[in-house]
């Protein structure tokens, strides 16, 4: 509770500072204010357009997402398993991952055109890498032991993977995950300020291009909400398919 | 594990030789590159008898067992099991190893639940089975807890049970009861013992509790140290329903443990220096 208030007491200060600093410190048409921006944000609820915006942008960015992540998942599970064929593949995968990923917009756009699907196969593309990595870390990383007393046990490849393999290696999936949530916004942004007449990355690039500095705010204001949306979904999720990390934390340090 | 009087009568004939033999070793060395951990070793555990291994700290017991489970197979000699060759993964033994090796995400109930969801049973049987299970080793209660809520002693517990859920035909222990309390050992030798007349599951058992050594086997095997081999091994002639709670007051019993002193004694006087 007294945290939050410090937080509070912080973002007061912050957006005081600046209403202050706005037009008696600082150009207005550089830094805005914030009451300005609270009212074109305002007008944006009220005529719906924010909605319509964003929800743009999150299809585009949760779509991404779970292609990427499934893509991703499902890969690195696979491939940690090979280890003969993750081997043999490596240059490649590290090839393609040097790539930055929004440099392959151009070609993106080639390719699919300038509608909904090149920005959510460009987000997945970026996400992709971080989840797929991510799980071939873990279930690389699995304990041998323990597969071994499965195995002993009568387990199949099925179960190793059920039991063991996914189990333990999803702590390095969640991982991926969290990385990701900034970088699916960041495909799904770019990918409209490139080529789009709607979407939160248009709302952006337009209001810049208008001069409109509150409306640029407005935007961010938005996109920032969007990400901590996105990143609790993760975080809740997270809770969800790891309830031993939550004995883990109520446990006292020990040797 | 079902209580069954009509074997327990069978096992009552301990001629270890007549019996069909079940693990054997013949002349099987390891090296782990350098370092030669077990050499010429020797030894046959037949059907139905329980073996347990004694000897100094890194010795190779544990490595004995690996091969028996076929984790690794042996850089010379011969590994084999009912006559054949041991290759990766005998599936015809459960293996309680050193460490307890429990899976960290699942709570003790569903660890229990691992290889009895492998064998394929039902919801409900296996909620019955780790009932019973808890029940036995003494960790009623603690069916929901992760393990790292536990403590050493009921890790190891709960590994026991795990290792009790199915019903693997041979035994192998690493030091099972090492960290338990002397009420709760004496439970689980009881257990272990009831289960290897019973049932005539052949066993090895590893300790370093000389008075568990004798109390529990029909043969004790006695390493010297590394490069490890078997420098004998004592018969126990007690009887194999042998009252374990009355033990100690056995002539028998008795000197056959000053026996196993005396034979670890020049090894231990050797250790220190
Ligand atoms: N997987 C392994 N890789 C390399 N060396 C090993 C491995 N397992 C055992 N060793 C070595 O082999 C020797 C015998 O080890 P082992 O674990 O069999 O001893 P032990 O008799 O079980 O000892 P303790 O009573 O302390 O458990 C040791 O010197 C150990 O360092
Ligand atoms: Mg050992």
């Amino acid at each position: 509770m007294k945290l939050i208030l410090a937080r509070l007491a912080i973002l007061a200060g912050i957006l005081g500072f600046w209403e202050f600093a706005s037009g008696r410190l600082i150009e207005p048409y550089l830094i805005s204010k914030p009451s300005l921006i609270f009212t074109t944000f305002w007008n944006w609820v009220m005529d719906g357009r924010i909605f319509f915006h964003a929800g743009i942008t999150a299809m585009e960015a949760v779509a991404g997402f779970l292609l990427g992540a499934a893509v991703g998942m499902t890969l690195g599970i696979l491939l940690g398993r090979a280890e003969k064929l993750a081997e043999l593949l490596n240059p490649f995968i590290m090839g393609f991952y040097s790539i930055p990923k929004i440099a392959l917009a151009p070609l993106f756009i080639i390719w699919f055109g300038i509608g909904l699907e090149m920005k959510v196969l460009l987000t997945a593309t970026i996400v992709f890498f971080l989840v797929f990595l991510n799980t071939y870390t873990g279930v690389r990383s699995v304990s041998p032991e323990l597969v071994n007393i499965l195995k002993l046990m009568g387990a199949n490849e099925r179960h190793v993977l059920r039991k063991v393999v996914v189990p333990s290696a999803i702590v390095w999936v969640f991982t991926g995950l969290r990385l990701s949530v900034p970088y699916a916004m960041i495909g799904a942004i770019v990918g409209e300020m490139i080529a789009a007449n709607r979407g939160l990355g248009y709302l952006l690039s337009h209001s810049s291009a208008q001069f409109n500095t509150a409306g640029v705010f407005a935007a961010l204001v938005a996109i920032i909400t969007l990400s901590v949306l996105m990143n609790t979904g993760v975080g809740v999720l997270a809770k969800y398919a790891m309830p031993w990390e939550k004995a883990q934390k109520n446990r006292e340090v020990s040797i | 594990m079902t209580r069954s009087p009509a074997l327990a009568a069978v096992s009552a004939a301990p001629d270890p030789a007549t019996r069909p033999e079940i693990i054997r070793y013949e002349n099987v060395a390891k090296a782990f590159g350098a370092l030669q951990a077990v050499t010429d070793i020797n030894l046959t555990v037949h059907e139905g008898e329980f073996i347990t291994l004694v000897g100094p700290s890194g010795c190779g017991k544990s490595t004995l067992l690996n091969m028996a489970a076929g984790i690794f197979a042996p850089t010379s000699g011969a590994v084999s099991y009912r006559g054949e060759k041991v290759s990766a993964f005998n599936r015809k033994v459960g293996y309680m190893t050193q460490s307890d090796h429990l899976l960290h995400w699942r709570t003790v109930a569903g660890n229990i639940a691992v290889p009895l969801e492998i064998a394929g049973l039902s919801k409900k049987q296996i909620r019955d089975r780790i009932e019973d299970l808890l029940e036995l080793v003494g960790l009623k209660g603690f069916g929901d807890n992760y393990p790292n809520e536990l403590s050493g002693g009921m890790r190891k517990r709960c590994a026991l049970a795990r290792l009790l859920a199915y019903d693997p035909e041979t035994l192998l222990f690493d030091e099972p009861f090492a960290a338990l309390d002397a009420q709760l050992r004496l439970k689980m030798q009881v257990e272990v013992r009831r289960i290897a007349t019973q049932l005539r599951k052949s066993i090895l058992f590893v300790t370093h509790d000389l008075d568990e050594a004798v109390a529990l086997a029909d043969r004790c095997a006695i390493f010297t140290s590394r490069p490890g081999t078997i420098r004998e091994v004592l018969d126990i002639p007690l009887p194999p329903d042998r009252d374990l709670f009355h033990l100690r007051h056995n002539r028998d019993y008795v000197d056959l443990t000053a026996r196993l002193w005396d034979e670890m004694a020049p090894a231990i006087s050797a250790e220190e220096h």
